[in-house]
């Protein structure tokens, strides 16, 4: 970790780190990405039934470096066509370290236009999120990111 | 209480793609959260989020622990004719809210 | 502040924290540190959690409620027009305690001695949702705490808690938001402590909170004892921050991380 020269901020840097020892004040994790752990392949496998999932026309939208893991904005978007012979069925998302591997599942038809979908998820921790796009021709595509999640500072005692 | 807000358009041309954004107040406790001595608050969430437009379903969601608290959930459709948007949300513990939206078509 | 500079003198006296105020062209709303994500939930109201106890609280200030059966509404009408603003002078001073309440105590007040029904709870949804619903009244509108020159002493008590080191981190308020809002805290900005957003919806609570909630929080933090809600000593602290804010700009509901 690089050494801030400001003198105020070691000080308070510092007292930070003493807190935490206490248990008042969690420290930021950072993570560097995992490799996908078997919970979530497993989820992956309920929605593609062991076919293959292709990357690529999936875009997943998650600020990189967020604010607080209990409401994190995500935006999905599928560029493909919404016509009735072609269109997106479906959008899975998923992550890895939440006790849970499912976030969402998102259907779709021809009379939504536009194969986008946004809503705000939890993130117990720093971690890898994948979106999953089904077709109405059987195929999958797929997006993922790597979110780090910073812990808030002062967060209040578990009741 | 239960309160929902919707933001649909009022009006809007045939063809246009339209967007919905809808806000649901509920708690979408976890099931994995322990109390201070030690026992696990039961889980209660929004399980199912469905939007139909003049009786046919346009939209559903399922939604799992990981969705935050007080769930936001925003999608596009195409619109078609004038009608009606009707929203509902079932979850655990028999919970079941709905809401309403109409849109003018021209 | 006109009194400012002779409560600092006071203070210095008394050997507490000497703290530099923020000069007023550097005060910033705790809104200017988020990240645009956070800044757009609050800036539109179907984005907006803290939207849902403003929509029950408009339904309960039309409902009636205890013995005299009367609801808000019944005395203040459209609260469009007669709380606009009100918020904004909040915590106010109330002659019959001869202190000030802040808009929660007044809300409680009013349900006590004139619908004759049982205070709400602090942090109960209906308190929160009401005080919401009065308090986006003055959204937009400058705060004006404080005008009110019976409230100079409790103003002063109010500051002289802030600067007071505490707790078992020996930490005043001021040596945070005062001395180092522009540092962060772990991956946290630490903002300058100006409550220009209450009640509002903190993404850690998953729910909106009060500001007494806020400042308890606080305090356990630093590892002090924190007063119960609706104490004294919470009002003038509150009472002082809002004080301290004074021309910036309410913004409830607000959204916070």
């Amino acid at each position: 970790m690089q050494q801030p020269t400001n003198s105020s901020r070691r000080k308070f840097l510092g007292l930070a780190g003493g807190a935490a020892a206490l248990g008042a004040l969690p420290v930021v994790i950072i993570r560097p990405a995992e490799a996908t752990p078997a919970m979530l392949a497993a989820a992956i496998q309920n929605v593609t039934g062991g076919a293959a999932v292709r990357t690529g026309k999936v875009k997943l939208e998650i600020p990189p470096l967020v604010e607080n893991g209990n409401t994190v904005p995500m935006t999905v978007t599928v560029a493909h066509p919404m016509a009735p012979e072609d269109h997106v069925r479906s959008i899975h998302v998923f992550n890895e370290k939440n006790p849970q591997p499912n976030i969402a599942n998102f259907h779709l038809g021809p009379h939504n236009g536009r194969a986008q979908v946004s809503t705000r998820i939890r993130l117990a921790d720093s971690q890898k999120i994948v979106a999953i796009a089904k077709l109405s021709d059987g195929s999958f595509w797929s997006a993922s990111v790597d979110v780090v999640v910073t812990l808030a500072a002062c967060t209040e005692e578990v009741i | 209480m239960a309160s929902a807000l919707i933001n649909v358009p009022a009006k809007a041309k045939r063809g246009d793609i339209i967007e919905i954004k809808t806000l649901m107040s509920h708690i979408m406790e976890t099931g994995y959260r322990h109390t201070a001595s030690g026992e696990i608050v039961p889980r209660n969430i929004i399980t199912s989020f469905t939007c139909r437009f003049n009786g046919n379903e346009i939209f559903r969601t399922d939604l799992f622990p990981a969705i935050s608290a007080n769930p936001f959930i925003t999608f596009f459709t195409t619109a078609t004719e004038s009608g009606k948007f009707e929203f509902e949300w079932i979850g655990d513990r028999g919970f079941s809210e709905t809401a309403s939206a109409s849109i003018s078509v021209e | 502040m006109r009194f400012s500079g002779a409560i600092a003198a006071a203070l210095l006296a008394a050997g507490v924290v000497g703290a530099a105020e923020i000069p007023q062209a550097e005060r910033r709303s705790g809104y200017d540190f988020m990240k645009p994500d956070t800044k757009a939930m609050q800036d539109e109201d179907t984005a907006n959690p803290g939207m849902l106890w403003v929509l029950d609280g408009e339904a309960l200030w039309k409902r009636k409620a205890g013995g005299a059966d009367k609801a808000c509404a019944d005395c203040h009408d459209d609260a469009r027009t007669s709380m606009k603003g009100v918020a904004a002078r909040y915590p106010a001073f109330d002659k019959t305690t001869g202190r000030p309440l802040d808009l929660e105590q007044r809300i409680n007040s009013c349900r006590t001695n004139q619908q004759q029904a049982t205070p709400l709870p602090f942090e109960s949804r209906e308190l929160l949702a009401l005080t919401a619903f009065i308090a986006r009244q003055s959204q937009g509108a400058p705060i004006e705490t404080g005008a009110d020159p019976q409230l100079a002493p409790f103003i002063a008590k109010g500051r002289e808690l802030y600067m007071q080191r505490q707790g078992q981190l020996n930490l005043a308020c001021a040596n945070c938001h005062d001395d180092n809002w522009d540092k962060k805290l772990a991956g946290a900005a630490i903002t300058q402590a100006h409550p220009t957003g209450y009640p509002l919806y903190r993404l850690e609570w998953q729910s909106l909170g009060s500001l007494q909630r806020r400042l308890r929080a606080c305090i356990s933090g630093i590892r002090a004892q924190a007063y119960d809600h609706g104490a004294p000593e919470l009002v003038e602290l509150e009472l002082y921050l809002m004080s301290r804010a004074r021309r910036m700009v309410m913004e409830a509901p607000g959204v916070r991380p």
